[in-house]
């Protein structure tokens, strides 16, 4: 059987021929599921590789979703590479959501313009405090970051439910459990006319840019992944993991939260139950494919986009299910994770079975 | 009088879908190995379980098409896991995000489906005991096959010779290895049966619990499950416990609606989430305590002879 031999160092090629395979992988699957479903394959790929780009309507709307999937994943990867499980993003963000629509609500007819930055602002001090619980959590009762954050999630759920069905619903709303439709002086500012592109892809590149100097930059950057790769090492040094605990999380909560305040005060401009669209989680997919690096996930988060709007295009034109974006992720990321063995590993062929 | 018993039985029902989900999840981190997945798996079980005793009328193949399913998804996730080295986190994580995407995908058709009508599953006499009958007595089987399950569990890990070497895997996987124990099936097996059990606790769910089938109807359950193991400190009776004591919590939520507590309804809904994470924290406040009783080996790979 097949045996598994430790390369001397990771292997360059495949870091990046991984994720391209885990792709292939998906799609050979994806494709499989079509025919079994008794649709066209081939109109299947349509949707989720060539309509999301075929023109400059769709590229707009392609770049609306990379958004707060890639900021959201930044803030993830920084994370993942210091050892921190925040799952718990979905919930940060919607409480970002939730703070900058509070701040959106109090604005009238004539607000300045500049009331755009404290609705950003509130977004980010959302998320953060929602990421901040967590934080405390682990850090004064060692309780585990992952069910903590996760279970955060449920109750960010709950208490927009309250808010949208309670104090903020609009009294003019027919009864339905949402806000006012925010003063337009809120509307992020767009980038183009005709399209709904906003000034949020330019703070998510910044981001990026902003990653990449931090992590390979900066000394905190440094601690922070030396205390995920080896704690003992990190402490030797001097290294504080309370600090990269708090700062990993402050900072993912951050961009959570920042993220959910460029969706509702740009595409869309209300609170709803249906804020919460699963970026958070697919969010983590993204920042695995793009291997925790801030240029990567560039990458990964428009192809997860890709996913998103195939799938609503396989709901209005194949009579598909939306939940078929979901289907894709997972099984992105599972393909990408068994791929990435050949990252570390050679595979050899045994005679023996090995135990 | 007679709503407090009613109260007792939705929350050893309640309690089951969480005991038996939970106690699969304890045998799979008795051999060191973490399955964020729970919640995927069930997901699926829910609506494999749901469409089957939906089309066949039988409860019990239901049940099967749930083990099936959840076994074989853990049995991917452990091929992954054990032989591919994969991160385990990372990959349920990934189990749980297929999950819930592919039960919702396959479950569209069975959203306005019901289970056919089924007569009471009472006990002959003792069912007719005022109070106590109609709280404890009234239930479908798996209520109570899930706590003989649980000495089951608890006979095997602690008596036997099988169950000795399973800890020992968790313990310490080097040493078990050196003893000649095939430390990569053991941990395969284990796995594959703790995806059964969460199968198991997803087909209850869609079946019996509930029964109906809606998109992501697990409502993180699966991770409440995990969160009991840490509760129960990797103790079956302890699980047991914990898991009728979250039980208790979400039916409370009812309860207090139906006394007429002036809350608000999403307040209520929060209870089971705020608890597992008010629980978390006291119970893990003590790092020493949870160390002494957590499987040494738990969430760290292992590889023969790399």
């Amino acid at each position: 059987m097949f045996k598994l031999e430790a390369r001397p160092e990771p292997s360059r090629v495949w870091t990046y021929a991984s994720p391209l395979l885990a792709l292939l992988i998906t799609v050979i699957i994806g494709t499989l599921m079509f025919i079994a479903l008794g649709k066209d394959p081939l109109k299947g790929l349509e949707m989720f590789f060539w309509q999301p780009i075929h023109n400059a309507y769709s590229l707009g709307e392609l770049m609306v979703k990379a958004t707060p999937l890639l900021i959201i994943a930044l803030g993830l990867a920084l994370c993942f590479r210091s050892n921190v499980w925040n799952i718990g993003a979905e919930g940060q963000y919607i409480i970002g959501a939730i703070f900058a629509g509070g701040v959106a609500l109090l604005a009238d007819a004539h607000t300045s313009r500049w009331i755009v930055l404290p609705i950003l602002l509130a977004g980010v001090l959302g998320g953060m405090l929602w990421a901040s619980l967590t934080a405390l959590l682990r850090d004064r009762f060692h309780a585990n970051e992952i069910l903590v954050s996760l279970m955060l999630v449920y109750v960010a759920v709950q208490v927009l439910s309250y808010l949208v069905g309670g104090p903020w619903k609009d009294p003019m709303g027919f009864n339905f459990p949402q806000t006012k439709t925010f003063e337009a002086v809120t509307r992020i500012p767009r980038l183009f006319d005709g399209s709904r592109v906003s000034i949020g892809v330019l703070l998510a590149l910044a981001s990026v840019a902003g990653l990449w100097v931090f992590l390979f930059r900066t000394r905190a950057g440094f601690a922070l992944q030396v205390g995920g790769l080896a704690p003992a090492a990190a402490r030797y040094a001097g290294f504080s993991s309370r600090k990269a605990l708090w700062l990993a999380l402050l900072l993912s909560g951050g961009a959570a939260g920042l993220a959910g305040a460029l969706e509702v005060a740009g595409p869309i401009g209300q609170l709803t139950i249906y804020v919460p669209a699963g970026y958070g989680f697919a969010a983590i997919i993204v920042a695995y494919v793009g291997r925790l690096h801030p240029v990567g996930m560039v990458f990964s988060a428009i192809l997860m986009s890709m996913f998103y709007i195939g799938g609503e295009m396989a709901q209005s034109r194949l009579g598909l299910t939306k939940s078929l974006t979901g289907v894709f992720q997972g099984l992105l990321l599972f393909s990408l994770l068994a791929c990435d063995t050949l990252v570390n590993y050679r595979l050899k062929w045994q005679k023996t079975g090995a135990r | 009088m007679e709503s407090y018993a009613l109260l007792l039985a939705a929350t050893l029902n309640a309690g089951t879908v969480l005991a038996i989900a939970s106690l699969g999840l304890l045998i799979n981190e008795k051999v060191g190995i973490v399955n964020l997945g729970a919640e995927g798996m069930m997901l699926c079980a829910a609506i494999a379980g749901f469409a089957t005793v939906v089309t066949t009328g039988n409860d019990w193949l239901g049940f099967a098409a749930g083990m099936a399913i959840g076994a074989v998804l853990a049995g991917i996730f452990g091929l992954l896991v054990i032989w591919l080295n994969t991160n385990q986190y990372a990959t349920g994580l990934a189990l749980t995000l297929f999950g819930t995407g592919f039960s919702a995908f396959v479950g569209t058709s069975f959203v306005q489906a019901k289970i056919p009508e089924r007569a009471s599953y009472a006990i002959p006499g003792l069912a007719d005991i005022p109070w106590i009958g109609p709280a404890l007595f009234r239930h479908h089987p798996l209520v109570y096959i899930t706590v003989l399950l649980a000495l089951a569990l608890i006979w095997f890990m602690y008596r036997t010779r099988s169950g000795l070497v399973m800890r020992s895997v968790g313990e310490s996987p080097e040493s078990a290895h050196a003893l000649g124990y095939p430390v990569r099936r053991i941990r395969l097996l284990a796995v594959v049966a703790g995806g059964a059990l969460c199968g198991l606790a997803g087909a209850y769910l869609s079946v019996i619990y509930t029964p109906l089938w809606v998109e992501g109807m697990v409502a993180g359950k699966g991770w409440i499950a995990l969160a009991l193991t840490t509760f129960a400190t990797w103790r079956p009776a302890r699980v047991l416990l914990g898991a009728y004591l979250f039980g208790g919590v979400t039916m409370l939520q009812f309860h207090l609606q139906s006394i007429g507590v002036d809350v608000p309804s999403q307040f209520l809904s929060m209870l089971p989430y705020v608890a597992t994470i008010v629980v978390l924290a006291l119970i893990s406040r003590n790092p020493q305590w949870i160390r002494v009783n957590m499987p040494t080996s738990l969430g760290k790979p292992f590889y023969p002879g790399a």
